[in-house]
């Protein structure tokens, strides 16, 4: 059973939960954070056995009801969407187990209804990742919105604003999408991806066809929180409880930059795409802006979270920018960077938790020496994950550079490839004044902070070895990048 | 030219719709009415689907024996007008949210004006 409705079982398994919880919940509060982590965890099993088992093979098209396609809609479970499923729902998984304590101390009393909607949520995105159906995409990506929306509601007394502004620009966006489908529907009469595909050549210059391609891009670039459409991002994941944050950072974006893969690379085609309009090289030079903007503008802030979120449009650039390159490389590149992104962020808003659960606050500016005494793992994972955000070896972040910055040369693209150096520089300003605060005297200080009264006062094991694994993971992944690159590469359409 | 402006109806009363929701979305300050143009920007899309799905001299997508099959200008084609019914209760669920987002923020700041509520998180 499991071989032949797996695509099917693995995002359906969700919905599931999302039932189940409540039920439980009701009864007993406190089983709804280690049901999620049961959901996430079955989740994250099937679609690594998938990775593995399918990888290398056809693509696996799970027709639901038994109805073919483009009658009936389908899941298509090829070699992007097994990677992106595996990335999402094992990091889900992760930050579900990291989030128990931060639920108990942050909304004790909504921890049944979070719990409900964060799987709702992962449904969402496990469902916008593996449908081949236009429709059947925003149908999945209205689900997840709005339970996103709903997760950063539940947070500091600004968090519904943020979550209300964050409604408004995404739902505008799902619309452009619904609406770009809507052309290309009139156009080719159908809504299945590969269907619509093998059409594409006979109506590529078609004017509707292109607008239809526009409002999608737009609509979905907004999602991804691409710039300059990246204004509802700081604000939702820095009011936003912690866990939230750190389920949400990771995730939410990714699988928005996936549908642009998705729809750029295989639903067109570059040279389909790239016919009327330069659509590649205008996404390029927006995700270059969008890194450098980033960088400077997490470089200005002094809230940790907020400083993550810019720094989270920042890197979304990277992803989108190997997807502008459109070769092997940058593809491998963008890839793993969403690979490494998503550990990295959700490792880095984790040690924001530890902190705010601890200190009460995650201000740059009150951070001290006594840190590295008090919290010497959480520290030492945020060390990890910073110095791989610049992009140091042997760590994950300096190879999905590497292959972004060889995709440039190849593409001899020698501005963008400036921005990706130039912007490391940028990371390291804003990681490494943390680094100073937490492991350096400050010889400026107005009182000298006894070293002596901090003793080590660590959060939870079940919080401090998740993000431990994370941190170990960045080595993992550096290590063995080659063995993911291999597979990258067999993934890339030709 | 006239037959072009008659011709299309349903596709310019989406572009003025369209373009009424988002002035709503970016420039009334009060958050409801934002909330309202949001819906006007959904609506306009729900009929521009609605429009594409609709054809003169034809039925509605029912077999009768009397009219051939064989040539699908005697149909409707049904398919854009159910996917419509899924986006409205997209519509209607969206709204809830934004309804049920709107009481909390109105119940941490007694007012509903974007600038006020800025100026009170700064």
């Amino acid at each position: 059973m499991i071989e032949t409705h797996l695509p099917a079982l693995i995002a359906l398994n969700f919905l599931a939960f999302s039932v189940i919880i409540p039920l439980f919940g009701m009864w007993r509060v406190q089983w709804s954070q280690p049901l999620a982590v049961l959901g996430g965890g079955i989740s994250a099993i099937l679609s690594v056995y998938g990775f593995i088992t399918y990888v290398n093979d056809t693509p696996l098209r799970y027709f639901f009801g038994a109805w073919e396609p483009p009658i009936g809609i389908e899941f298509v479970y090829d070699g992007l969407s097994a990677f992106v499923i595996m990335v999402i729902n094992v990091i889900a998984f992760i930050v579900l187990i990291h989030s128990g304590p931060i639920s108990v101390k942050e909304f004790p009393r909504k921890r049944m209804a979070y719990y409900s909607v964060a799987m709702l949520m992962m449904l969402g995105f496990n469902g916008m990742v593996l449908t081949g159906d236009l429709f059947n995409l925003f149908v999945f990506l209205e689900i997840a919105s709005l339970s996103t929306y709903a997760l950063i509601a539940i947070g500091e007394k600004p968090a519904p604003f943020a979550a209300f502004r964050y409604l408004i620009i995404g739902t505008a966006g799902g619309t452009l999408f619904l609406l770009g489908v809507g052309f290309l529907y009139t156009v080719t009469g159908t809504l299945n991806i590969i269907d619509m595909t093998a059409m594409i050549p006979e109506f590529a210059d078609n004017r509707a066809v292109i607008t239809g391609t526009i409002l999608i891009v737009t609509g979905i670039a907004i999602k991804a929180a691409l710039f300059p459409m990246h204004g509802w991002l700081p604000d939702s994941y820095t009011f936003a409880s912690s866990s939230s944050s750190a389920l949400i950072a990771p995730i939410g974006t990714k699988v928005a930059a996936y549908v642009l893969f998705r729809v750029i690379l295989y639903l067109f085609g570059i040279e389909w795409a790239d016919l009327v309009i330069p659509l590649t090289w205008i996404i390029g030079v927006l995700a270059s802006i969008g890194i450098l903007y980033g960088s400077i503008m997490a470089i200005a802030q002094n809230e940790l979270k907020r400083m993550l979120a810019y720094s989270s449009v920042s890197q979304l650039g990277y992803i989108i920018l190997g997807l502008s390159l459109a070769n092997p490389y940058g593809f491998i590149g963008a890839l793993l960077h969403l690979l490494n992104h998503a550990v990295m962020k959700a490792c880095l808003f984790m040690v924001a938790a530890h902190i705010r659960m601890k200190e009460g606050h995650s201000d740059i500016s009150r951070f001290n020496h006594t840190y590295r005494k008090k919290y010497p793992w959480t520290m030492f994972s945020f060390s990890v994950a910073a110095i791989s955000m610049v992009g140091l070896p042997p760590l994950a972040g300096f190879f999905s550079k590497w292959y972004l910055a060889l995709g440039t040369i190849e593409a001899n693209s020698w501005v963008f490839l400036t921005v990706i150096l130039f912007s490391s520089l940028l990371n390291a300003v804003y990681f490494f004044r943390i680094l100073e605060k937490v492991y350096m005297k400050d010889p400026f200080a107005d009182k000298e902070i006894p070293d002596d009264q901090a003793q080590p006062d660590e959060v939870k094991p079940s919080m401090l070895w998740t993000t431990l694994t994370f941190a170990a993971a960045l080595f993992l992944i550096g290590i063995f990048n080659v063995a993911i690159v291999a597979v990258l590469l067999n993934i890339f359409p030709a | 030219m006239l037959d072009f402006l008659y011709g299309h109806y349903a596709y310019w009363l989406t572009i003025v719709l369209v373009c009424i929701g988002l002035y709503g979305i970016i420039f009334k300050k009060n958050l409801v009415k934002k909330t309202i143009g949001l819906t006007i920007l959904q609506i306009s899309v729900v009929l521009f689907w609605v429009a594409i799905g609709s054809k003169w001299g034809a039925t509605v997508p029912v077999y009768d024996p009397d009219i051939p099959v064989a040539d699908a200008a005697n149909y409707l084609n049904p398919l854009p007008h159910t996917l419509m019914l899924t986006a409205i209760v997209v519509g209607v669920a969206t709204l809830g949210v934004a309804f049920s987002l709107l009481i909390s923020v109105y119940n941490r700041y007694k007012t509903l004006d974007e600038e006020e509520i800025l100026n009170e998180i700064q």
